[in-house]
């Protein structure tokens, strides 16, 4: 029993890893209603700006802020470099270029930085919390940043006039603009948040894997596995669905010793997958009810 | 009467066929004019050439400005709401989120909920469905959260896009009736493009016919409904 | 009016006989290069033209189901990898000559297609990508597998010989191959054409452009798109199984999940729902890492990403929408 504990408890810390990925993977989502799989890579490198700053002595905080507002407008400048040209073309042409993106900024990654494994530091120390053997000081912060996230984002889609502009610019282009959205600026500004988002799931999420040019792509994956899980349109589904993952990821670990470490991930999609055939709309999310 | 909008020769497309052929006509202030056609005719092509949804040539004048070639979003940001063919509402979100979005465009965030509490006060049955899902509701109610998300932006000019299709008869009485209102009492003029001509001439006071892209005959909505000859070889009935 | 007019077809035959004969002119000489080319190309080429075809028989596949047919999936390696263990166990453990293999791993892998076309039945979009792609991710793991070690050989997987040109052919092993890969994907191809053309190919595109319409039209959706799931494995099997023999191995690693997103990378870059495409998207996955890594040892992701974001924008539906457009162009200068 001890045991079955102390994985749930272990698989809630790194569940507040995959809770971070999967607000921002969910934050994409409403903006371009897909799934864009080279956002690991995009946070990926807005960590390493960050660690490069924090080798120019840069304090901690001011490194966050900077690297978040830089990824902001780097994802914003993606959208309109890259997305813009091409928008009319096929959503599977869409796919291949993100594909395409993962790839350079990947191996950009590796060709300024390189591929040796680096540490990087937390602002929050690495103490257990309170002293207790449960937590360490950094999960928790971890897990607040987290939620705080989540907070202003439930407000700013529920509450905001833009929110609303955003969801209804991807739910339907063609009669946001008929109501006077400007469409094309509500999707770069759900990439540049997008990038914010990661780039705070990065900072966060270093200091526990160690900063590499590959650390993402099994994040990301169990990142969509959570969005999925708790349901697209609900960014706190997301949350909940990151902790699930979390827990479910070291419960199977655990209790079926056949399966090695790297069939994890297979596992924990298929069991997501197996939640989603009976429940197509995720954990949390609205099922949409459609006349025909 | 001064015109609102004049459009002059307006050619317009999709890709190598063309459907507008160099339209002119006028809708005057504070009036409904009805463009009215058989399937095909080009009236929904018509009103997307208006709002600059697709490619066009020739002249579209709105309060003596020229208008052709903006992009859809300032085209209503001048006061011109289109209510478009199938309703286009936003099906996942809810009554309420539909109508606002419909001020979308608008500067004074005050008069936003007052204008919500009248759209209510307008189709009771939108305040009933407030918090539902827009799919959720039936056709009838559809065309009226359509008009009155329209009416969120105070517009000047209105193009409905034949606000009868799919509706039972009854229900289609009612929403023309408040169509009738909502032009005499907030002086919205209306351009409605519709293929029931009966309908819509009883609602008009200007008629244009569309046949395969030309404007073949127009005049005031009376004359037009009482000529027998027109009637029968345009109009059916 | 006339009533002869009446009944005058939208293109005269005259006009419509030099469209007809322009692509059969294309395919002759396309089809005399190919079985020229190995005379007058080295053997390594050869090789390279060989998982060429190969590919492309498995990105055919990958289009009838994706293109054809709507089913999202990112996991066509793991049949790849299906196949091509089939072949290599039955050559190893079974002494199977290895021809045979070759149907062997289209059967096996169109049952297994099939199965898993069943629940995905239940899967959209999304789902049906990601768990597609939770396969591809397995796939290697599960031939890495502790208990079927023996059979497949674990981490270093299964070496095959190389087979020679039978009935004494004056060709070399690479020649061999390459012919005998030319002669299956011809087949492969004819046959995806011919369903495409067909009764069957109309409903399956049906499901793909409106379920519900379909459905009311009484087609079997449900059966056809298992039953295209099915093809669909076994044309990426047989990929797989000829794959193996060009190769001469199998192992886990060889399969991973870059076989997958190359195969749909193929699959875009030669044109979604156009079977020639197949073709083109082989050429890609095979040869464009290469010049990347030319262009750049260091940065050869980031050439490879460069060159394809500027495929698609030179080419947003690929090689199979520029040639739509090009026809469109040409059939409205010759009217």
């Amino acid at each position: 029993m001890e045991l079955f504990l102390q994985q749930v408890l272990a698989g809630l810390a790194t569940g507040g890893i995959y809770a971070c990925m999967a607000l921002a993977v969910v934050m994409i989502y409403q903006a371009i209603d897909h799934l864009n799989f080279a956002q690991g890579e995009m946070a990926m490198f807005s960590t390493f700006v960050a660690w490069q700053l924090l080798q120019w002595d840069v304090p901690w905080w001011a490194a966050f802020v900077l690297t978040v507002v830089v990824s902001f407008v780097a994802g914003i400048a993606v959208e309109r470099i890259v997305f813009k040209p091409i928008r009319n073309a096929p959503v599977l042409s869409h796919v291949v270029v993100f594909i395409a993106l993962f790839a350079i900024f990947n191996s950009l990654a590796g060709f300024i930085w390189d591929f040796t494994i680096k540490p990087f530091p937390t602002p929050f120390g690495t103490a257990p919390l309170f002293g207790s053997g449960l937590v360490s000081a950094h999960q928790a912060g971890m897990i607040a940043v987290t939620l705080l996230v989540l907070v202003f984002l439930y407000g700013f889609f529920r509450y905001t006039a833009v929110g609303l502009q955003m969801r209804a610019a991807a739910l339907n282009p063609q009669s946001a603009r008929l109501v006077g959205v400007r469409v094309g600026w509500m999707v770069a500004l759900g990439w540049g948040m997008a990038a914010a988002i990661g780039a705070i799931a990065g900072l966060l999420i270093a200091p526990v894997v160690f900063l590499d040019p590959n650390m993402m792509l099994g994040i990301l994956l169990y990142g969509f596995a959570a969005a999925v899980l708790g349901g697209l349109d609900s960014p706190g589904g997301a949350v909940v669905g990151g902790f699930a993952v979390g827990i479910m990821e070291n419960l199977v670990a655990t209790y079926v010793p056949v399966v090695g470490p790297e069939l994890k991930l297979p596992i924990a999609l298929v069991i997501i997958v197996t939640v989603l055939v009976v429940r197509p709309g995720g954990l949390f999310g609205r099922v949409h009810v459609q006349r025909v | 009467m001064t015109a609102l909008l004049e459009v002059r020769g307006l050619r317009a497309g999709y890709g190598d066929i063309r459907v507008l052929h160099g339209l002119d006509f006028a809708i005057a202030e504070g009036e409904v004019t009805t463009l009215l056609g058989a399937n095909g005719a080009g009236k929904t092509t018509t009103l997307r050439a208006l709002c600059g949804m697709i490619p066009t040539q020739g002249e579209i004048l709105f309060e003596g400005r020229p208008i052709r070639g903006r992009a859809t979003e300032d085209v209503v940001r001048l006061g011109i709401a289109h209510v478009p063919e199938g309703r286009g509402t936003f099906v996942r979100l809810t009554v309420e989120e539909n109508l606002r979005l419909g001020a979308t465009a608008r500067r004074d965030r005050a008069g936003v909920a007052d204008d919500i509490a009248r759209v209510y006060a307008t189709f009771p049955i939108l305040e009933k469905r407030r918090l539902q899902q827009a799919g959720t509701l039936s056709g009838g109610e559809q065309q009226m959260l359509a008009i009155g998300r329209a009416l969120m932006l105070r517009p000047r000019l209105m193009l409905l896009d034949e606000p009868s299709f799919g509706l039972a008869p009854l229900v289609v009485r009612d929403v023309f009736a408040v169509l009738a209102a909502i032009n005499r009492d907030d002086r919205v003029s209306m351009l409605v493009v519709e293929q029931n001509a009966s309908l819509a001439l009883s609602l008009a006071d200007e008629a244009y016919l569309l046949e395969t892209g030309t404007i073949v005959m127009s005049g005031p909505a009376q004359k037009i409904r009482e000529d027998e000859s027109v009637r029968r070889s345009y109009l059916g009935y | 009016m006339d009533a002869r007019a009446e009944t005058r077809p939208v293109v005269s035959p005259a006009a419509r006989a030099p469209a007809l004969t322009a692509g059969r002119a294309i395919l002759l000489a396309g089809l005399v290069v190919a079985v020229a080319l190995p005379f007058v190309a080295k053997s390594f080429l050869v090789f390279q033209l060989t998982l060429v075809l190969v590919y492309a028989i498995a990105i055919c596949g990958l289009n009838l189901l994706t293109g054809f047919n709507g089913q999202f999936s990112l996991g066509h390696g793991a049949f790849y990898a299906l196949g091509a263990y089939t072949a290599a166990i039955l050559m190893e453990h079974g002494n199977v000559p290895y021809l045979w293999t070759i149907p062997a791993a289209g059967l096996v892998c169109f049952v297994a297609g099939f199965l898993f076309g069943l629940p995905a039945l239940r899967l959209e979009a999304i789902y049906l990508a990601l768990a597609t792609f939770a396969l591809a991710i397995a796939a290697p793991q599960i031939f890495k597998l502790s208990p079927l070690e023996h059979w497949t050989g674990g981490n270093q997987g299964i070496v095959i010989l190389k087979p020679d040109a039978p009935f004494g052919l004056p060709l070399n092993q690479d020649q061999w191959l390459y012919f005998l890969t030319l002669a299956v994907a011809f087949v492969m191809f004819w046959a995806a054409h011919n369903i495409v053309q067909s009764r069957t190919g109309r409903a399956i595109m049906a499901i793909r452009d409106n379920p519900i319409a379909a459905r009311s039209m009484g087609i079997d959706t449900a059966l056809y798109k298992t039953l295209t799931f099915g093809v669909s494995a076994l044309y990426t099997g047989v990929a797989g199984a000829l794959g193996a023999i060009v190769v001469q191995f199998v192992a886990p690693d060889s399969f991973n999940v870059s076989l997958s997103i190359a195969f749909l990378v193929g699959l875009v870059v030669g044109g979604v729902g156009w079977i020639p495409g197949a073709l083109f998207g082989g050429l890609f996955v095979l040869f464009v890492p290469n010049i990347a890594e030319h262009i750049s040892k260091g940065l050869s992701g980031a050439a490879y990403g460069a060159i394809l974001i500027l495929l698609i924008y030179l080419m947003p539906s690929g090689v199979g929408g520029l040639f739509h457009l090009l026809a469109r162009r040409m059939r409205r200068f010759g009217r």
